[in-house]
């Protein structure tokens, strides 16, 4: 497995104060794979998320992503080097237009690796907003869109970056049994046309099951299963971190 | 409209002022032009840190001070023109900003602000205990009547000097808005978290920031002392130049490169006119009411009335 994985997670520990977030995570991700996260509120996916994307400093451990050790690489390295992210709660650029957000990525991570020029951005930002839906609001601002056009903004947003590894924190929290079909069906495009990996996280077990290739469990900062998505879910522990025991 | 043909008007526009200026022909249009076009130039710096990326500096005497104490240390030691001496003013004020930025930009909010005041007391304890440059007697520079090769009174040169400065930050200005640098800058105002995430380096862009803005101000102090002919710390740390200077902005709006200069040209001209007319007191109140004025019927500005 580790030959191909495109990301690797070794002994990775994270504290706030007294409070251990994460402790020893051990996570390899394949190249091309579509790998599901879950956990219960507050079991540390999201400070998981953080840690990986550089947005938090992890205290110990290390992460490696295509072979090249991370720590100590800010967010927006990580983000050039291809790791992308949404975030749980969508973060858009309030004051610019939604294509104006898309263009931000662009600019600042695809063209810093040097594979997009100036009359070509334009024509891939308004392509990826023709992808998720949102192309006859181009020129709007995030403020006028709905929660769901604006979880589709924050998904795009990462996807403008071209990322060979996207992380969904909950993209799909409030959305529709429809709308959840969509987003579902648009990643998995992305893993399969593009090879995109991705790791979903997601507290809809439906979709986690639909998605997920591979499913990985935390709880209370540690990863307590990993493996078959339908096996892991029957396991004893898993079972009782959910429903209790 | 393309940077350089935007840049072309600009330079029409200096050189219509001048000859406007020249056609009045009355010494006292300079003296309350120059003050009215630093408050361009001031107030167009404050807004590329403020306004862009929405770090609200409250240093900004300490930027002027340095720039003009700069000039005052070239006055005693060398025999420089004056224009060597902004330069060399924007270069200080600017690597003061660079400094300023690296030391206080991982605070964020109100914390930045008071830290760039706290800078402002630091710099102004510094200057009034320099004897070199008078201390807090202060400094007198005896200005040349006339700039021989131009053949025009010195405080024309002066207005003639500021009118360039104008040109160089509304051109900078203009130039970053809609460029990546822009983009970057407006996503730092927005979230800064997002913006990392999204590739942009959000440290190094706002150190650009400050660096720019702290080494304009710097350019728009470094004359003063020959405008004032006399430069004590008390005034050139004047609180007047920072409630002016981050005013101006937020009347005129401070989204484009267009809100400063409004701001500036009509505040900084009605208290010129208010100090002739009236008192020279009354400038402060005007520009008090105006502020809450604005905040109340006109939270992005006067430009906020015609564009989003």
């Amino acid at each position: 497995m580790s030959a191909a994985a495109i990301l690797q997670v070794s002994g990775l520990g994270k504290r706030f104060g007294g409070f251990v977030a994460l402790a020893d995570i051990e996570l390899d991700v394949a190249r091309g794979e579509r790998l599901g996260l879950i956990g219960p509120n507050g079991s540390g996916k999201s400070t998981l998320v953080n840690c990986l994307c550089g947005t938090l400093r992890n205290e110990s451990g290390s992460v490696r992503f295509e072979g090249r050790t991370l720590d100590g690489l800010k967010a927006h390295q990580r983000t050039r080097l291809g790791l992308a992210r949404t975030f749980q709660l969508p973060r858009p650029f309030g004051t610019l237009t939604l294509a104006e957000n898309l263009r931000i990525p662009m600019l600042y991570a695809v063209q810093a690796r040097g594979s997009a020029t100036g009359p070509d951005i334009d024509r891939r930002c308004m392509d990826l907003l023709e992808l998720v839906g949102l192309a006859d609001k181009a020129d709007r601002l995030p403020k006028d869109l709905t929660q769901i056009e604006m979880r589709k903004l924050e998904l795009a947003r990462a996807m403008a970056a071209e990322p060979r590894l996207l992380i969904a924190d909950e993209a799909m929290a409030g959305l529709s049994h429809q709308e959840v079909d969509d987003i579902l069906a648009l990643l998995v495009r992305l893993n399969e046309e593009q090879g995109i990996t991705i790791i979903l996280i997601e507290h809809i077990m439906r979709a986690v099951l639909s998605f997920s290739q591979r499913l990985v469990v935390l709880v209370a900062g540690r990863k307590i299963a990993d493996g078959d998505p339908q096996d892991v879910v029957r396991q004893d522990d898993v079972v009782a971190a959910y429903l209790g025991s | 409209m393309r940077n350089p043909v935007f840049v072309l008007w600009l330079i029409v526009a200096a050189v219509l002022t001048f000859v406007i200026a020249r056609l009045i022909d009355n010494a006292y249009f300079y003296f309350a032009g120059y003050v009215v076009l630093q408050y361009v130039v001031l107030a167009t710096a404050w807004n590329i840190l403020g306004g862009y990326t929405g770090y609200v500096n409250f240093g900004i005497s300490a930027f002027i001070a340095l720039g003009a104490y700069s000039t005052v240390v070239l006055h005693k030691l060398t025999n420089l023109p004056l224009i060597v001496m902004i330069l060399v003013g924007g270069g200080v004020s600017g690597l003061v900003g660079l400094g300023t930025g690296y030391l206080t930009l991982r605070l964020r909010g109100t914390f930045f602000g008071i830290a760039t005041l706290a800078m402002a007391v630091v710099v102004q304890t510094l200057v009034t205990n320099w004897e070199f440059v008078g201390g807090s007697r202060g400094a007198y520079i005896i200005r040349p009547a006339k700039v021989a090769y131009l053949g025009i009174d010195y405080i024309q040169y002066l207005f003639l000097m500021m009118l360039g400065l104008c040109v160089l930050a509304v051109g900078i200005a203009r130039a970053i808005e809609k460029s990546r640098l822009g983009y970057g800058f407006a996503t730092i105002r927005d979230d800064e978290l997002a913006a990392e995430a999204s590739g942009v380096p959000t440290l190094r862009l706002k150190l650009i920031a400050t660096a720019l803005s702290g080494g304009l101000m710097g350019m728009a102090g470094a004359p003063l002392p020959y405008y004032v002919t006399y430069l004590d710390p008390v005034s050139a740390f004047s609180l007047s130049y920072a409630v002016n200077t981050i005013a101006m902005p937020l009347i005129g709006g401070t989204s484009s490169w267009l809100g400063p200069i409004i701001g500036a040209l009509l505040l900084g001209t009605l208290q010129q006119v208010a100090t002739v007319t009236i008192s020279s007191a009354l400038s402060l109140l005007i520009v008090g009411v105006m502020l809450v004025v604005f905040v109340v019927a006109a939270p992005k500005g006067i430009v906020g009335w015609f564009w989003k």
